[in-house]
């Protein structure tokens, strides 16, 4: 009786806050317009990074306090990143605050397009303009056509977009421009006016689109750039509090390109370096933080010698190679590890709480993490915990057993999909430990040691034989 | 004899007894200490590999080791004993639960539960790289309890230390090589010194211990035969020389009932333990401590004349007895057709035997007969202590020191038929060098002994032995001192250079896990060769998990252990006719081989080649036993096709039956082509030292897909069959053709 009654509250409650949602989402749509839009997107490497620039004017009578964005079905798959910021100031003195981005529901959407609410730092008055500019990633955006290739023929790729900016505002004028790696396009399509100089296609500018417009473009260009791409990363991070915090990083790494077909040959590999297997690739570069120690690279077979550290006073730098050089399609695992100090990153809070402040990503650069694990291992006793991080993540708890550990480690694991390198931010972890806990480890092996002795000098001095001698 | 100490101090309590207890005390403490650093000594010693390598597991067996270890960590014992295996030995599989002594690798998986037990989170690979440098400081200690039963603590100490550096010793147990050599050493010699020590007792509580140690020993090696022949050889020869008494029998009969008993408890031994003449002299020697002990028993009750009557009686009806019972054996034994014998044995009662008919073990370069420097390199100046070592037994001989001297003999004959026994040579080298050595300190150190004693005891008569003791050592002493000083001086030389022999030997001789090659180049820098791991690891990600890979046997347990694929033939070498049928796709041309490989659903061939970076031990230069082998069972494998007026080329002068074969093919494909050989002349062979005989050929039934970065493995891929075409005349003819040739294989394989 009670449950049902709680669950028609609940509804009501649902319904209303749906109700409300939409009023204030149709209402912002109406009466906002982009007077001049301009998108560059950089195809150079695996991800493409669009750069938006939107001038946005309030048409209504009402402050606006938030803008959309909305996304086509086949990017909102690939989105890996939304970032925004607001520019004030003329060009020298431009000053850059960043906006708060969050996903959210338009009613009125086409179907599957998929939107997100920047909310402004001051709303706007009508007939006031902002300059918002708007960063975001698309990972795996990119399709190799001929998904084929052999040794020596150079990876081409697709790349599928929309001449017109999908917006739920009217654009009174925009253009956008996409830069390829290389001055080898295969054929783009046109959507008049568009234009090609060297490396860069225009399209635009269009005057007047109405709200949703939608004109899919389709891109074949060269890409030889390496596709790295860490299918899954699994990062542990292990706090001592004894001075030291271990990371353990396993990899699974594969060539996202063009596949390899047929032949692998050796000698043209090695004789011809830049006319064979220009899409592989075989080394790649780990950003580590300073004061690296104890680093080590190997898989489930042994250490990999391919490898080399450049430290110096404010970064560490491991050049890796993995086993074989990796054509499209091959994959390779390998786990790198390394110690870092302490006091370099676990630091005391305010209210007495201790917080690790970590980096989030992937240090290998220019790769793409599709899943990306962070288990963070507190020290046993640790209370607790908590993360801050600045972008959604999944969280859950779980225990970890490790060198003399009665109750075990309590772990923290953050999850996330699609990673790129610009969620190398920090992250922190909060948690409350008791400095005692620290000696029970020592403690446990003294008294072990103790009562070894006491056994034997008890065995020594206590005469178990039945016959008295 | 089991405390001769408070024997000897309990009764008695006087000043000078108190102070020699106290100093007994202070020797158990010392004692104790030296052992401990022995145990260290052995295990660091052992480490090399760890620290100029890595912790890697070694070669070849170890591998297979490695994956047994970590199939029965992972599913627990009672699947390991049902484990069939379907990766390797494809089509066939093979048992392992039935086929491995698994000794080794249930050692290794409980200690890495305890050790996981207790939280400490080890990996297996860890477990298994360290065990043997932990068993050999077990070993050592084993060989000081055994010494110490021979010839008193002091030699015990010398041959523990010893066994702890030897270098043969050293060669199968450096940390990774995780052999079943590893822990049999240890239960060798654990065994021997329990039987020593109840020979020693007569107590039936270390008969038992010596049941269950040789039942471990069992369980490790198949090595475990030579116990059960030594002991009852020593029993036999006791018997002979008058020593029989109550200690003897307890030590025996209890071994050879409870331990066939616990042996038929191990399934790859099983029936064997009472079948095979492996074991025959164990239960002859049983039968005849039974009659001799009946026959002591009888003398015991009867008068002497009643006894001779009886003598004369039984030896009548006895002879009748045996005779019958010998011929029914002998009948028994000579119908099976290796004379119940297994071809190893054979091998080691007949060393040309296996070079005769079993090519496969001759292949093997751990069963080839040793040379003399690789005695000097393996023992090292025991060789020439072992003799001083076995006069010393002889002064006084008593039963166990005719075990030690017993245990030698044997042993040296064995390390000459095999080098690979240079293993069981060595704790008899170290127990007798260890005698050999604290014998002497003992003599030349006797007279400060006595003098101190002069000194002590002025007043007490100095006992007849003393003086005959005295008078024994030189009288002068200035002269004592010097040939002292000399002596100890030499001695210490020995012992030196033997621990700068052996450190050398476990640096630089034995420690390369032999997957891992290292140079050093010009500048001094170290350069690291792979490219086993390389290959392992680009076919365990870039191939199907199901996909067959085909190579030449030494690779077989590499390729399951690393690369996690099914294999056609391993290094267990079970199947004669399997590694015969690789052997023959080998040396067949591309076509033949190609029809072989893909009628055992081979996917990818792996070859090992060395000429690039002049890596000897590659698959050309096993090629031969390739033919050989292949030939013993295929005869169109023929090997003087291979040889140009019987000499092994792969240049211009080699036959075309030898240029066209898939080994060369597979070997040579495109290193002519090689840019850095341009010095040397197109298609140069740094192992062989000559220009290739065929260049510029293309393969038309493989392709390549794996090249390793020096070239040292190649994968191929059998290229798929080409599609038919209706309406070709060429269709029936090559149909034809390939029933024809499958008529023909049917014959010689067993499983088609």
């Amino acid at each position: 009786m009670e449950a049902s009654l709680r669950a028609q509250r609940t509804a009501a409650l649902l319904i209303f806050a749906f109700l409300s949602l939409l009023a204030v989402s149709s209402s912002a749509a109406q009466e906002i317009q982009i007077l001049n839009a301009e998108r560059r997107i950089d195809l150079s490497s695996q991800i493409a990074i669009v750069f938006l620039t939107l001038k946005v004017e309030n048409t209504g009578k009402a402050a606006a306090s938030e803008v959309l964005l909305s996304f086509p079905p086949t990017e909102a798959d690939h989105l890996a990143e939304v970032k925004a910021q607001a520019a004030s100031g003329k060009k020298r003195k431009k000053t850059h605050v960043p906006l708060d981005v969050k996903p959210t529901d338009v009613p009125d959407a086409p179907k599957g397009a998929k939107c997100f609410r920047i909310a402004l730092l001051n709303p706007l008055s009508p007939g006031e303009t902002s300059t918002i500019e708007v960063l975001y990633m698309l990972t795996h955006s990119m399709e190799p056509f001929p998904a084929e290739i052999s040794q020596s023929e150079p990876q081409l790729v697709y790349y599928r977009d929309s001449a017109y900016i999908l917006s739920p505002y009217r654009i009174k004028q925009q253009t956008t421009f996409i830069k390829t790696p290389s001055t080898n396009v295969l054929s783009f399509s046109r959507v008049e006016p568009t234009n090609r100089a060297g490396m860069e296609l225009k399209y635009g500018p269009y005057e007047d689109r109405p709200a949703y417009s939608f004109s899919p473009v389709l891109v074949h260009f060269e890409n030889n750039n390496p596709f790295a791409v860490v299918e899954e990363l699994v990062r542990e991070v292990e706090i001592s509090h004894w001075g030291n915090l271990q990371i353990t990083e396993h990899y699974t790494l594969a060539h996202g390109g063009a596949k390899l077909k047929g032949v692998f040959s050796r000698v043209d590999y090695q004789s011809r370096p830049g006319a064979s297997g220009v899409s592989s690739f075989k080394n790649l570069l780990a950003r580590l933080p300073a004061r690296v120690h104890s680093v080590y690279y190997r898989d489930e077979i042994g250490n990999i010698s391919s490898s080399r550290l450049r430290t110096d006073s404010r970064k560490s730098e491991l050049e890796i190679e993995p086993r074989y050089p990796l054509f499209g399609g091959w994959k390779s695992t390998f786990v790198i590890g390394y110690g870092l100090p302490l006091e370099d990153f676990l630091f005391e809070s305010t209210d007495g709480k201790r917080y690790l402040n970590f980096t989030f990503g992937c240090p290998l650069s220019g790769t793409v993490v599709d899943k990306l694990t962070v288990k963070v291992v507190l020290p046993e006793g640790s209370k607790d915990p908590s993360a801050v991080v600045p972008f959604p993540v999944e969280q859950h708890m779980e225990t970890k057993y490790s060198y003399l550990d009665v109750v075990g480690r309590p772990v923290l694991v953050l999850e996330k999909k699609n990673v790129v390198p610009e969620h190398n931010t920090l992250f922190q972890v909060y948690y409350s430990f008791n400095p005692v806990f620290m000696l029970a480890e020592p403690l446990m092996l003294v008294s072990t040691v103790f009562f070894l002795f006491a056994a034997c000098v008890a065995y020594l001095h206590i005469d178990v034989s039945i016959r008295k001698r | 004899m089991a405390s001769p100490e408070s024997a000897v101090n309990g009764p008695t309590m006087t000043a000078g007894a108190a102070s020699k207890s106290l100093r007994n005390a202070f020797g158990g403490v010392i004692a104790f200490i030296i052992l401990v650093l022995i145990g260290v000594l052995a295990f660091s010693i052992r480490l090399f590999s760890v620290i100029k390598y890595e912790s890697v597991i070694h070669e070849f067996d170890p591998y297979f080791n490695y994956r047994v270890t970590q199939f029965l960590s992972k599913n627990g014992i009672y699947d390991f004993w049902n484990w069939f295996d379907d990766r390797t030995w494809y089509p066939l599989g093979r048992v392992i639960g039935g086929t491995v002594y698994p000794g080794l690798t249930l050692t290794a998986g409980t200690i890495w539960k305890v050790v996981n037990s207790l939280n400490i989170p080890l990996s297996v690979e860890t477990v298994c790289v360290f065990t043997a440098p932990i068993f050999s400081a077990f070993a050592s200690w084993a060989a000081y309890l055994l010494t110490k039963e021979v010839k008193g603590p002091g030699a015990g100490l010398t041959a523990a230390a010893l066994l702890a550096m030897v270098p043969s010793y050293i060669s199968r147990s450096v940390a990774g090589s995780y052999d079943n050599e590893a822990v049999a050493i240890f239960a060798l010699v654990f065994t021997f010194y329990l039987y020593i020590k109840t020979l020693n007792t007569g107590s039936l509580f270390y008969a038992t211990l010596n049941a269950l140690a040789y039942f471990y020993m069992v369980c490790s090696w198949g090595g475990y035969t030579f116990i059960i022949n030594l002991i009852p050889m020593h029993v036999l020869l006791c018997i002979v020389t008058g020593r029989y008494s109550s200690r003897l029998y307890i030590a025996y009969a209890p071994l050879v009932v409870l331990g066939t008993l616990l042996a038929s408890l191990v399934p790859v031994v099983g029936f064997n333990a009472v079948l095979t003449s492996e074991h025959f002299a164990s239960f002859l020697v049983f039968i005849i401590i039974h009659v001799v002990a009946l026959a002591y028993y009888i003398k015991g009750i009867l008068s002497p004349k009643m006894f001779k009557v009886a003598v004369t009686l039984v030896v009548s009806v006895g002879l009748a007895v045996c005779c019958a019972v010998i011929a029914i054996l002998i009948a028994v034994v000579a119908s099976s057709p290796t004379k119940g014998w297994s071809g190893r044995s054979l091998t080691l009662l007949d060393p040309t035997y296996a070079s005769k008919y079993i090519p496969i073990i001759a292949s093997v370069s751990e069963h080839q007969p040793p040379t003399w420097p690789s005695y000097f390199m393996d023992i090292n100046v025991l060789a020439f202590l072992v003799p001083a070592g076995i006069i010393a037994c002889f002064m006084p001989l008593t039963d166990s020191s005719s075990f030690v001297i017993l245990y030698i003999v044997t042993s040296v004959y064995f390390s000459g038929v095999m080098v690979r026994l240079m293993l069981v040579l060595a704790p008899a080298a170290c127990i007798l060098s260890g005698i050999a050595l604290s014998e002497a300190f003992n003599v030349l150190t006797r007279s400060i002994k006595n003098r101190k004693k002069e000194k002590e005891n002025v007043e007490k008569k100095p006992t007849p032995s003393k003086t005959e003791k005295r008078l024994l050592v030189l009288p002068l002493e200035a002269s004592v001192i010097a040939v002292l000083l000399l002596v100890l001086l030499g001695a210490f030389y020995v012992v030196f250079s033997v621990q700068v022999h052996c450190v050398w030997a476990a640096a630089e001789a034995y420690s390369a896990p032999s997957i891992v090659l290292t140079s050093h180049s010009n500048d001094g820098g170290l350069h690291v060769f792979d490219d086993f791991r390389e290959a392992y690891s680009w076919l365990s990600h870039n191939t199907d998990v199901d996909d067959k890979v085909a190579s030449w046997w030494d690779y077989g347990y590499q390729t399951t252990a690393m690369a996690n694929r099914t294999v056609l033939v391993d290094n267990n070498t079970w199947n004669n006719t399997h590694i015969a049928t690789v052997g023959t796709a080998m040396s067949s041309p591309e076509k033949q081989a190609w029809e072989i490989f893909h009628s055992l659903d081979v996917k990818y061939v792996l070859v090992v080649f060395g000429g690039v970076v002049g890596y000897p031990s590659d698959d050309i230069n096993k090629f031969l036993w390739m033919v050989r082998i292949g030939g013993g069972v295929f005869p169109h494998i023929k090997e003087p096709d291979y040889l140009r007026d019987g000499q092994y080329r792969i240049d211009a002068q080699a036959t075309p039956t030898m240029l066209n074969c898939l080994m060369y093919k597979l070997s040579y494909f495109r290193s002519d082509f090689i840019p850095i050989h341009k010095t040397d002349g197109k298609g140069f062979d740094r192992v062989r030292r000559t220009e290739i005989g065929k260049k510029h050929f293309k393969l038309t039934h493989f392709e390549e897909v794996f090249t390793t970065h020096h070239w040292m493995v190649r994968i191929y891929k059998l290229k798929p069959q080409r599609n038919r075409i209706r309406g070709k005349t060429k269709k029936s003819k090559s149909s034809r053709s390939v029933s024809s040739k499958r008529d023909v294989r049917g014959k010689r394989n067993p499983w088609h």
